[in-house]
């Protein structure tokens, strides 16, 4: 499939720097191109293709910080460091360096810890505003952006926040476009080594594959056999809920209006 | 006076004599044993049982547990008891949690993360006689009626101007002071993505605290969370912030707590960095029908299929269909909800002509509020709806559709004016 090649939406100058993890194939624990990283770095792309810094903390070697190049990268930077190790620091002191525009990352991480935390704690280390799951960037005119914000069922809100800002990017944003071969191995890897402090505190915890949660139960709270025996046998009783038979049907619609407008879905 | 009974002639002549003036006033009484004129015990054959459902006179043969059922939903409504009162005078130390409060409204999640700070409350208080106490941060504007039951111990809710609408920034700064006036000993917030994983995160970068995210397993000594994506299980000492995953504990439902307001004063007044703009319209066909919060959903009562689509649009609903409607070939097969179709999660499901065949209530068992249109009372959708009206399909829709396009002009005069 050819993809499309998306134009830069606005001409400027934006700085943008997209932050890439290396993800984790759910099924197969294969490490890939994380699937909000890669989203990440095509709204950097979309924005402004040139100033784009795609970077990256940690261990240079990884294969999947090509897939992250075969998008049509000519290089991604890359803070050479300890996987384990906290990034914050680093991250947070190239940031300040280099003092881009917009700062785009995942919401969590599909390896590690995955808390999702690193946007929050560089957007505090940096002093800027945090805007969370981000779906698109519309606009940016005179050092304000507007944003589209993804809501839970698929509602989308509009922000407004000056640059410079650190955002997460949402599963809802446009999916990163396919990854080539040939871009990916000719992509250059800019190494800068940096100092990193062993996360410390991680060390004493302990990792496992997922357990399986049990299923929660229903539980039946009965003091005697014919309870218990109503609450295995009884079929879900209508709560009694209100039947309108001989009204005309205005009527009724306008109930079913009404009911509607209190549970506040007519926008 | 004597403990002998005596006979008393009069009384029982009257109590013999049914048609003796005074005669309601000896014999007949509510109780089915009565101490009779000769001192016996007397069972009263008139009281003994009761009236079953279709009219027949049924005795109990079982003590009472037979009679509450028979008066079904009236006696579930009667029967519902005094929880006991759980109270904190003075608590010494404080759990704070602050619920999603999706609608108004606590959440199942909520709920479940306010039984996992009582569970921790409960290991704190067996090491210490220190009185620990759950105090819930909320905030918008509260539609909860429920705060004791759900075990809330201590309220604050925050619902002034600065808080209406999209503004973390104030939240965070709220939660700020009651970390500075509290200290308490754990923050649990819902890791949802209806904003308590946000303001959580947001609260531990700035309180300088590691989170926990995912957890699903919490004491007061380890914390078992999802890492990795959900693929991994961290087994970690219990951080003072956490993020609970849902059912991450049993939610309180023995006793009854005192949900007492409470004031915060001197939160400072951020000036928000980000402005909300407000929510924007969005396609809601465009909308994945799983995640659908309003579903319009047409079954074999449909006959004019262009007012079912107009209906929908002029709501601003998403279209879903039963299978009948789908293999008719009326509505495309993405759309049908059921066992073979999608199961849907909308907060109103409004059914038009669908009878509620099994297959489809499976689909939309986790709906809350269902609302049927359809010419048959006694279908299965209308036993399980919290609004059914009774009548033809097209006649309705009309009137509704007739409705929605009078509010949405309504709207659009409204926006003018705003923009004038
Ligand atoms: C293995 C299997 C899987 C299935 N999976 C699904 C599934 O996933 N989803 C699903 O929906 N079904 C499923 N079904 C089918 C299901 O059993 C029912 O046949 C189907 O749901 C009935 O659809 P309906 O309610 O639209 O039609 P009907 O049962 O025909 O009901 C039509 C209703 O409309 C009312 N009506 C008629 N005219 C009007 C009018 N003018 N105005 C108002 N009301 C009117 C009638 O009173 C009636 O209640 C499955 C069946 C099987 C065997």
């Amino acid at each position: 499939m050819q993809h499309k090649q998306t134009e830069q939406r606005f001409a400027n100058d934006l700085n943008i720097v997209s932050l890439i993890s290396v993800g984790k194939h759910p099924q197969s624990g294969r490490e890939r191109r994380a699937e909000q990283d890669g989203r990440a770095v095509e709204l950097g792309m979309s924005l402004n293709a040139e100033n784009l810094t795609v970077l990256h903390a940690g261990d240079p070697q990884q294969n999947a910080l090509r897939s992250y190049a075969g998008m049509g990268l000519n290089s991604i930077r890359v803070l050479e460091m300890d996987p384990a190790a906290d990034a914050i620091a680093p991250l947070s002191s190239y940031l300040k360096q280099h003092s881009p525009d917009i700062v785009l990352a995942g919401v969590r991480a599909e390896s590690g810890e995955s808390s999702g935390m690193v946007p929050y704690q560089l957007a505090e280390q940096l002093g800027w505003p945090l805007v969370s799951r981000i779906a698109d960037i519309i606009s940016v005119e005179g050092g304000v952006a507007e944003i589209l914000q993804a809501l839970p069922r698929g509602q989308r809100r509009a922000l407004k926040v000056r640059l410079p800002f650190v955002a997460s990017v949402d599963n809802a944003a446009q999916e990163a476009r396919q990854s080539a071969f040939g871009p990916a191995s000719r992509a250059a890897l800019d190494l800068q080594s940096t100092q990193s402090t062993t996360d410390v505190i991680r060390d004493e915890w302990s990792e496992a594959p997922a357990r399986k949660r049990p299923k929660r139960l229903k539980k039946v709270k009965a003091t005697t056999a014919a309870e218990r025996f109503k609450a295995a046998t009884a079929k879900a009783q209508s709560d009694g809920g209100k039947v309108m038979k001989n009204e005309p049907a205005a009527e009724q619609a306008q109930a079913i209006f009404d009911l509607l407008l209190e549970e506040g879905v007519l926008r | 006076m004597s403990d002998i009974i005596r006979r008393d002639p009069r009384t029982e002549w009257i109590a013999r004599n049914r048609l003796h003036p005074l005669h309601g006033t000896v014999s007949v009484s509510d109780e089915v044993e009565v101490r009779g004129p000769s001192g016996l015990l007397r069972k009263n054959p008139h009281k003994v049982g009761f009236i079953g459902p279709n009219g027949i006179k049924r005795i109990d043969r079982l003590k009472g547990n037979a009679a509450a059922s028979g008066k079904g939903r009236k006696g579930g409504a009667a029967a519902e008891v005094q929880l006991p009162l759980h109270q904190v005078e003075n608590p010494d130390f404080y759990i704070v949690v602050v619920p999603d409060m999706v609608g108004g409204r606590l959440t199942g999640h909520d709920k479940d993360m306010i039984g996992q700070a009582h569970k921790l409350i409960n290991g704190l208080q067996s090491s210490s006689d220190e009185k620990g106490a759950v105090l819930a941060v909320c905030f918008g504007e509260s539609k909860e009626e429920g705060f004791d039951t759900a075990g809330v111990d201590r309220l604050l809710l925050l619902n002034g101007d600065e808080y209406q609408g999209y503004c973390p920034e104030q939240q965070l700064a709220a939660l700020v002071q009651v970390e500075n006036t509290y200290q308490p000993k754990h923050w649990l917030f819902p890791d949802s993505v209806n904003g308590g994983a946000d303001l959580g995160s947001r609260l531990a970068a700035r309180i300088n605290e590691r989170p926990a995210v995912q957890a699903w397993l919490v004491d007061n000594s380890t914390t078992l969370s999802r890492g990795a994506g959900g693929t991994t299980d961290i087994t970690r000492g219990t951080p003072r912030l956490l993020m609970l995953a849902e059912e991450c504990a049993e939610p309180i439902d023995e006793t009854r707590h005192e949900a007492l307001d409470i004031e915060l004063e001197h939160i400072p007044t951020v000036i928000a960095q980000l402005q909300d703009q407000g929510q924007v319209a969005v396609d809601p066909n465009a909308i994945p029908l799983g995640e659908a919060e309003f579903i319009l959903s047409a079954g074999n009562g449909i006959h004019n299929w262009d007012q079912f689509h107009a209906t929908a649009t002029a709501l601003g609903a998403t279209e879903g269909a039963s299978r009948v409607a789908v293999d008719d070939g009326f509505m495309p097969r993405f759309r049908q909800v059921g066992a073979t179709g999608t199961w849907v999660t909308a907060r109103v499901y409004l059914a038009v002509g669908i009878s509620g065949a099994i297959q489809h209530m499976q689909g939309i068992g986790q709906c809350d509020k269902i609302i049927a249109i359809n010419t048959d009372a006694g279908c299965d959708m209308v036993k399980g709806a919290a609004l059914s009206t009774i009548g033809d399909s097209e006649e309705i829709l009309a009137e509704l559709n007739k409705l929605a396009e009078n509010f949405r002009q309504q709207q659009a005069d409204g926006s003018d004016q705003d923009a004038a």
